[in-house]
């Protein structure tokens, strides 16, 4: 197939990829760019384990042509941390929380949250778990996850100190 | 070490176990850095691919491979003639040999096909959409055969013979303790209900995945995420190797909830690597992920209970037939799991219970979280309620006039040896629900059950279960943990981080754990049974205290004082009474390695062995322990519309001691939430044999709009047989929540549903 020039931004880093037209974005990050955070859990859209951030939205990227965002500016799990690998405030509210535990939801669900507090930084419980509900998760039961998401907008803002890890949420 | 079950319990936890500490492995999968099966890369990797038979029953007359070899970027394809041996036995790690529980295992189909997805060749190439295009080229001529696909049918004369054996029945148990007639003559008031629960999908959110590559000396390499490493032993089985000549690597697993417990990838990547002599990739895509593994157990369940009008239970009755569908698998030991557990936390004088398996032509069925427990306690529990009812008493007091206590016999006639919580569970649990929920219209009416198990944990005791870490401290005071454990995500790894931290006196940062590698690892046994934090825990905790002890003992040189006088926390070795007399760790360590004492401990822990139980009358010792606990649940149901919204749930349990109590209550809240998608939503279909529901829009899991907040109580006895009195949760934490919904439904409509999912019924 004849390959197509497509331009990505990917975690502040800029490719000119040679790509096949039905090339998806999911492919391209994790196989061309060795960018496995985002995973495959469905490839039809059901699971949300492959979401990133596309112009600061979250996108599924295994329905999403890498020709159709060309030119975009896209941001995975590995995108999120700062320059000098620390956590951004939503990974450290994971770990806070134990809402991780095999964390192969984890780079959907924290960036699935980014989106969201991106657009909102006080969400509700509920805008929570609207938001998440298109990312599966098997183990956690997602309470934990929503306790983290909750407690990253309960702070933002606020420079309240991090609540102890041994400090009960209920 | 049989003797002493409790090694660990001598050194109270001070620092590091019993907190919520971040897990170890938690930074990594937040950043993204982790990598799962499917995230490894090798230079000149083939992809894989199995063709997979379309019917559930057919004979196969001939396979023609020869247009797809033909293709370009073909390098291998394979079918049953070409695996050297094709057929060998599931052990599952199981090192004591007993007779009766060996399946067989096939890794090609060969002449007939037995169930929908069953693999019937395999292909290597240089691309996934050539490996694909390769297998659609395969041609193979099949004659359908009629299929049996109900247990029942499949028990009758003259049905379909699923396998090549003259029955289609797999085994049959029985459990029989006084007189069942006795029993009910005895009895003022009898329910008898028939019970069904259908298939489950672990729809773990990782798919199964792999690769291999034969290495430098000639071993061939797989790594994938599996719950048993072991299985390397009949991956060499297959290819006619010897077992130093396989090595498996267990990747961080993206959940098994027991759906990685059997053979997924790894033997079809070590035959196309072995043929190839190339790396091979294999990753199965979601539909045939949930087509292909093994599945929970459907049950039919008949189930007669009896009871004095005081309420006291005198005689339990039942027959349970499950379906193994197309292979054994893991069927006998499922079986086995539910014929001890069928009569549930209770004491009751009179028990009579008949439990078979048998083959069909649907998915096989194999382990999941709770291992053929979940099935029989929403059925004892079902009846517990109809009975409460029936006596005019509250469900919680039926309940605790019956519970087994500590010092008492369970069905199976095994007296239990440690502290029963049951009764204090069950208070809990119904109390965390606090006030009831008004209704605010009336067609919706509110209703509350419970529902209370006794779940084991740590194999069966005939099995001779072992397990064995290593620990060592480097010479910069730094603890590294060897254990061949597999973390499906439980916190496998980190529980022993924690605990190996603790003994040493060091923190969480700098203890290290590599897990699950067949060729660096001490095996440590399958990650199943809710036995690694028992197991492995044990190995750990005995390992670390052997290099404390000589810590201790080289301190108690330079300090001039007894090792018994010595504290070690936080890096240092103080005097207990004078702590200005201190060294500090590294010193120690230092001074050790110079003269020559050793640094490290590899310990194996020992399960208390018995002989295996005549399952003619099934009386003796079977689990080492149990895990006793009760989930609580408050529904609305609308009777109009059938529709049922879960407002409350509680989870209260003994888990003996709490490593990390955050983890632990991690695995209540999942677990239950697991529980309710069994009770409510999930619903494997199967029209003869062929699965209905192959993707996450008809297979229904809970989503974060189905999930409730689950109230979490730990019940921290110390009296479990893990380290420091620990006792598993990972599959308790699911068995009892499935009954407890199903109880609160009971309550809002004054009716029982035999059946789940309960949706089915109750529109």
């Amino acid at each position: 197939m004849k390959k197509t020039e497509v331009c990505l931004t990917v975690n502040g880093v800029t490719h000119h990829l040679g790509l096949s037209p039905n090339a998806l974005l999911l492919n391209v990050l994790r196989d061309e760019l060795g960018l496995t955070g985002a995973k495959y859990g469905c490839g039809t859209g059901q699971c949300g384990l492959c979401t990133v951030l596309v112009n600061g939205r979250a996108v599924l990227s295994c329905l999403t042509l890498a020709v159709a965002v060309d030119g975009a500016d896209i941001v995975t799990v590995e995108g999120l941390s700062r320059p000098d690998g620390s956590l951004d405030p939503i990974q450290e509210a994971f770990l806070d929380h134990g809402a991780i535990q095999c964390g192969y939801c984890t780079p959907a669900m924290v960036i699935t949250a980014k989106d969201l507090l991106n657009r909102n930084a006080h969400p509700t419980e509920p805008e929570i778990r609207e938001q998440i509900e298109g990312t599966l998760c098997r183990c956690t039961g997602y309470l934990s996850i929503v306790r983290a998401i909750k407690s990253c907008g309960d702070r933002a803002g606020a420079p309240a100190p991090r609540p102890s890890p041994m400090k009960k949420s209920r | 070490m049989p003797e002493k079950q409790h090694p660990a319990n001598d050194h109270p936890p001070v620092d590091v176990v019993g907190r919520s500490l971040p897990r170890c492995d938690a930074a990594d999968k937040a950043l993204g850095n982790t990598k799962y099966a499917e995230d490894y890369f090798l230079p000149g990797m083939l992809y894989g691919k199995v063709l997979r038979s379309e019917h559930a029953a057919a004979k196969i007359l001939s396979i023609d491979t020869r247009n797809a070899e033909k293709l370009s970027g073909v390098r291998a394809v394979m079918t049953a003639k070409d695996v050297p041996h094709n057929e060998t036995i599931t052990r599952f790690g199981q090192t004591h040999t007993v007779g009766g529980f060996e399946g067989l295992y096939r890794i090609l189909a060969d002449k007939k096909v037995r169930f929908m997805g069953e693999g019937v060749a395999l292909v290597a190439a240089d691309t996934p959409a050539i490996a694909e295009e390769a297998a659609r080229l395969i041609r193979v001529d099949y004659q359908p055969l009629p299929g049996v696909f109900d247990p029942f049918e499949a028990l009758k004369r003259g049905a379909h013979r699923v396998g090549e054996e003259s029955s289609n029945l797999v085994c049959y148990y029985k459990v029989r303790q006084g007189d069942i007639t006795e029993g009910f003559a005895a009895s003022d008031v009898i329910v008898k209900n028939t019970y069904r629960v259908p298939f489950q999908e672990h729809a773990y959110i990782e798919p199964e995945a792999g690769l291999a590559w034969i290495d430098d000396d000639g071993v061939i390499n797989i790594q994938v995420c599996t719950q048993v490493i072991e299985h390397y032993r009949e991956i060499a089985d297959v290819l006619g190797l010897s077992y130093n000549k396989v090595r498996v690597k267990g990747t961080w697993i993206g959940g098994g909830f027991g759906g990685k417990e059997d053979i997924t990838v790894e033997t079809y990547l070590a035959l196309l690597t072995w043929k190839t002599k190339r790396p091979v990739k294999m990753a199965y895509s979601r539909e045939e992920s949930i087509i292909c593994h093994g599945k929970r157990h459907p049950y039919i369940m008949t189930y007669k209970t009896g009871a004095t009008r005081e309420g006291k239970l005198m005689a339990l009755e039942a027959k349970l037939v499950s379906d193994a569908g197309a292979y054994v698998y893991l069927s006998p030991w499922v079986l086995l799991y539910s014929t001890v557990g069928a009569a549930g936390p209770y004491k009751i004088p009179h028990v009579k219970i008949d439990a078979r398996t048998v083959l069909t032509n649907n998915t096989f069925s194999s382990a999941f979280r709770g291992f053929g427990v979940p099935q029989v306690c929403f059925a004892y529990e079902s009846q517990m309620d109809e009975l409460a009812e029936r006596l005019h008493l509250s469900p919680l007091e039926l309940r605790r006039r019956n519970y087994l206590r500590k010092g008492e016999a369970t069905a199976t006639g095994y007296v239990l040896e440690h502290y029963a919580a049951s009764p204090e569970a069950a208070e809990k649990a119904l109390e965390a629900l606090g006030e009831k929920t008004k209704s605010k219209s009336p067609a919706v009416k509110i209703g509350r059950g419970i529902g209370s198990s006794m779940t084991s944990y740590g194999r069966m005791v005939f099995l001779h279960d072992t397990s064995r870490s290593y620990v060592g401290m480097e010479l910069d005071g730094s603890v590294t943990v060897r254990c061949g454990v597999q973390d499906l995500g439980g916190g496998q790894a980190s529980s022993l981080a924690q605990i190996a931290a603790e003994i040493l006196g060091v923190s969480m940062a700098d203890t290290r754990v590599f897990i699950a590698d067949t060729a660096l690892t001490p095996i440590a046994g399958t990650t199943t049974a809710t036995r690694q934090l028992y197991m492995s825990g044990n190995a750990t905790s005995m390992a670390a205290k052997e290099v404390r002890k000589n810590l201790l003992d080289k301190a108690g040189e330079i300090l001039g004082a007894e090792p018994g006088d010595l504290d070690l926390r936080d890096g240092i070795i103080s005097v207990m009474n004078d702590p200005s007399r201190s060294v500090p760790l590294n010193t120690v360590v230092r001074a050790c390695a110079s003269s020559g004492i050793s640094l490290f401990h590899i310990a194996q822990f020992n399960a208390p062995a018995r002989e295996l139980v005549d399952f003619k009358k099934g009386q003796g010792q079977v689990f080492p322990d149990f895990t006793f606990g009760t989930h609580a649940a408050e529904v609305a149901v609308d009777v109009e519309t059938g529709k049922i919204d879960v407002l409350k749930l509680a989870a209260c349990f003994d888990v003996g001691k709490a490593i990390n109590p955050q983890a632990v209550e991690g695995q209540l809240e999942g677990g239950t939430i697991q529980g309710m998608g069994y009770a409510l939503l999930e619903d494997v279909i199967l029209d003869k044999g062929i699965t209905l529901t192959p993707s996450f829009s008809e297979y229904l899991i809970p989503t974060s709009l189905d999930a409730v907040d689950v109230r979490c109580i730990l019940i921290e006895s110390g009296d479990g047989i893990g380290p420091f009195g620990a006792k598993g949760v990972g599959e308790p934490s699911l068995v009892s929540a499935a009954p407890a919904l199903a109880n609160a439904v009971r309550d809002a409509i004054g009716a029982g549903i035999p059946d789940l999912p309960l949706t089915r019924n109750a529109s």
